[in-house]
């Protein structure tokens, strides 16, 4: 049997090389100053969608939603194995917060159909690992999050060993099952320098004038869609159909406290640690 | 979706293992209480579980004021089909304004699924829960007595105030140790209710083969003092001198994660953004450069000395005694001092 798998890949800005002039006046981050990548976790559940195919049998869909740039993502998922590509944009899903987001990707993947699907346990960006269990809500699936391990697939159900707070757990549910995938599950493979070559110039319908079927013939092929093609409810997206909204956004600054210096010597340590017993820091 | 309703009750999902209540839950109840008061509502606990009985004492002596007991042996074990089942059910019945979740392993699986069947809005790791107003910037329609729901965003470099006006109720996850845990007050009364659950079988779809429960074994939050390292340490065995210096002021050993990522010392030992909160009288860093991911995490300790041989690191803006020096010197003289005074 052959599992159909689809994997939520996101574009993220890399917020981990955030530095003071990525940041506008008004609390906003100009994501023109950071390099954007696959988002960190998404690449430990595309390497457990193409554990699946070798061991299991199955096809992987690599799927996001985002700017028209976010084929990138989408570029490298191929070149690491995926078997096809989709990428939702439309101008009507901004503004659109986690639920709608949600929305959004439930209906793309209803579209292709999925055994299991696989997103990273949370994006670090929004950093909300909300997305994973709405989805499996709106295509009425089990979820596992934070999955840690993959056990065993068989025709009817998943397992796998979930990692939570207090040690882990291993569990069996049925499909089709969402898996939200932390980065303990697996080392991502990097994909073999001849596909990395191919896969530069896999592009999206909309960016190709020859023929598309050529394109999707040598597997080339990003497919795009809008939110029309995939029957998005147009009330529940966007800025208005999203329930959470920015009230405001601050940088973070640090408040200024009144530091003493402390020379590195045995009398200025001695003085320090006199005055903390004082003033009972120190007990 | 459940309906905007001003005069809803402020709710808390609780979390218990055994006979104890988990800490995030009663540190919610406490903030759930405030929250409560400004808007002249009741705090209302929610507990799902199979052997319950006497959790409600806890959870009112805290601050609640009703606490739906929701008891029945298919809630044993948590999952997300049976809970959400459950919680959507009474959510529904009651209509509360708020929901509050810990943003634990059990919390994050749950509360973005009740929240997709509701329909409503949610927010995940608040700092900060208050009331307030917002002003629609698109119909100049103001909506007063609203949560604002402050979390970090992009890698803790930004703080957003997040807020839901229309499609309630307003749900927010918060991470243990963030809001203070309340007094208690032994004399408080509070009404017990018992909610019948509807569940069958077919609502456990998952089945749980095995599992690993351990205890935390570092009271991080709880304790006095916390010493602090981090990769400017270099090594497990130079960690040992942050031991000596915590077991000398009788505190407990935190880290950063980049020291948790290179083997010094275990994860649960990690504070910050990703890791756990704390707020001691004393907060002792060394080695440690002072990301933001790891200031919000500590920065409200009492009283904190930083000690790195750079003399720019950000962690002296959030120092109350600054250390230029290097920790292998600093820390023997610190231990020298402390042994001579007691
Ligand atoms: C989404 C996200 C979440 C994160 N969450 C967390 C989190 O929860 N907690 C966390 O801590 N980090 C977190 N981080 C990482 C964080 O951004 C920083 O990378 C980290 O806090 C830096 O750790 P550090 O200070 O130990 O290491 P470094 O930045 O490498 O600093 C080492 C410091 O040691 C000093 N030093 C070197 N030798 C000596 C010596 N002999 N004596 C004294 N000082 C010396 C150096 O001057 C330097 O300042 C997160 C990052 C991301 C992207
Ligand atoms: N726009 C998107 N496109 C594709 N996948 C997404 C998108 N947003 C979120 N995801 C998936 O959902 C996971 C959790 O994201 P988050 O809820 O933002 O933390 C990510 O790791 C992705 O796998």
């Amino acid at each position: 049997m052959s599992y159909k798998c689809v994997v939520l890949i996101k574009q993220v800005p890399d917020t981990r090389a955030i530095t003071g002039d990525a940041m506008n006046e008004d609390g906003t981050v100009n994501r023109s100053k950071l390099a954007s990548i696959p988002n960190p976790d998404d690449l430990h559940a595309l390497e457990v969608a193409l554990e699946i195919k070798e061991k299991f049998g199955a096809t992987v869909t690599a799927i996001s939603m985002g700017l028209p740039e976010a084929a990138q993502v989408l570029r490298e998922a191929l070149y690491r194995g995926a078997d096809d590509a989709i990428l939702v944009t439309d101008r009507r899903c901004a503004g659109s917060d986690t639920l709608a987001t949600s929305h959004i990707l439930s209906c793309a993947i209803k579209k292709v159909g999925a055994d299991i699907v696989l997103c990273g346990r949370h994006s670090i960006d929004g950093e909300t690992a909300q997305v994973g269990p709405q989805i499996a809500e709106f295509i009425d699936a089990a979820q596992l999050t934070c999955v840690g391990e993959l056990k065993d697939v068989d025709k009817n159900s998943i397992t796998v060993r979930r990692v939570l707070d207090n040690g882990w757990q291993d569990a069996k549910a049925p499909l089709p099952c969402l898996l939200s995938v932390t980065d303990q599950a697996n080392e991502p493979r990097v994909g073999a320098a001849t596909r990395l070559m191919k896969y530069k110039n896999a592009t999206t319908s909309a960016n190709y004038d020859g023929d598309v079927n050529e394109l999707r013939e040598k597997n080339l092929l990003i497919e795009q869609y809008d939110l029309d093609q995939i029957g998005v409810d147009l009330s529940r997206i966007g800025f208005n159909g999203s329930p959470t909204k920015i009230n405001r956004t601050q940088k973070v600054i640090l408040e200024a406290k009144e530091v003493k210096e402390i020379s590195p010597t045995q009398e200025g340590i001695s003085a320090m640690v006199k005055e903390l017993i004082e003033d009972h820091s120190i007990n | 979706m459940v309906d905007v309703n001003k005069k809803g009750d402020v709710w808390v999902f609780v979390e218990s293992l055994g006979s104890k209540v988990e800490d995030t839950s009663l540190e919610l109840v406490g903030k759930a209480r405030e929250l409560a008061d400004e808007l002249g509502v009741q705090v209302g606990a929610v507990v799902l579980g199979s052997e319950i009985a006497g959790l409600d004492e806890r959870l009112i002596c805290c601050g609640g004021d009703k606490v739906y007991m929701c008891q029945d042996p298919l809630l044993a074990h948590y999952q997300v089909s049976s809970y959400s089942k459950v919680l959507c059910d009474i959510a529904n019945e009651y209509n509360p304004s708020i929901i509050l979740f810990g943003a634990t392993s059990v919390g994050r699986d749950l509360a973005p699924r009740v929240a997709a069947r509701l329909g409503a809005g949610l927010s995940a790791d608040c700092t900060d829960l208050q009331i307030g107003s917002h002003k629609d910037s698109v119909t100049g329609k103001t909506y007063d007595d609203i949560l604002l729901q402050i979390c970090p965003a992009f890698g803790g470099n930004v703080i957003a105030t997040i807020i839901n006006f229309d499609k309630w109720p307003q749900m927010a996850t918060v991470r243990e140790g963030v809001m203070k845990m309340p007094e208690l007050d032994r004399n408080r009364k509070g009404e017990t209710i018992k909610h019948t659950v509807n569940l069958s079988k077919e609502d456990l779809v998952v089945e749980i083969l095995d599992e690993l429960v351990t205890e935390k074994t570092v009271d991080l939050k709880g304790s006095d003092v916390v010493v602090a390292g981090g990769a400017g340490i270099g090594s497990k065995e130079n960690f040992k001198l942050l031991w000596d210096l915590a077991n000398a002021l009788g505190g407990v050993v935190g880290a950063t994660r980049p020291a948790v990522d290179l083997g010094y010392i275990s994860e649960e030992h990690m504070i910050g953004a990703t890791g756990v909160t704390v707020r001691p009288s004393l907060y002792i860093a060394a080695g440690i450069s002072g990301a933001l991911q790891h200031q919000t995490g500590m920065w409200d300790s009492k009283k904190i000395i930083a000690i790195n041989t750079d003399p720019d690191a950000a962690i002296f803006d959030v120092a109350h005694y600054k250390i230029v020096g290097d920790f292998n010197e600093v820390i023997p003289m610190m231990i020298k001092a402390i042994k001579a005074k007691c």
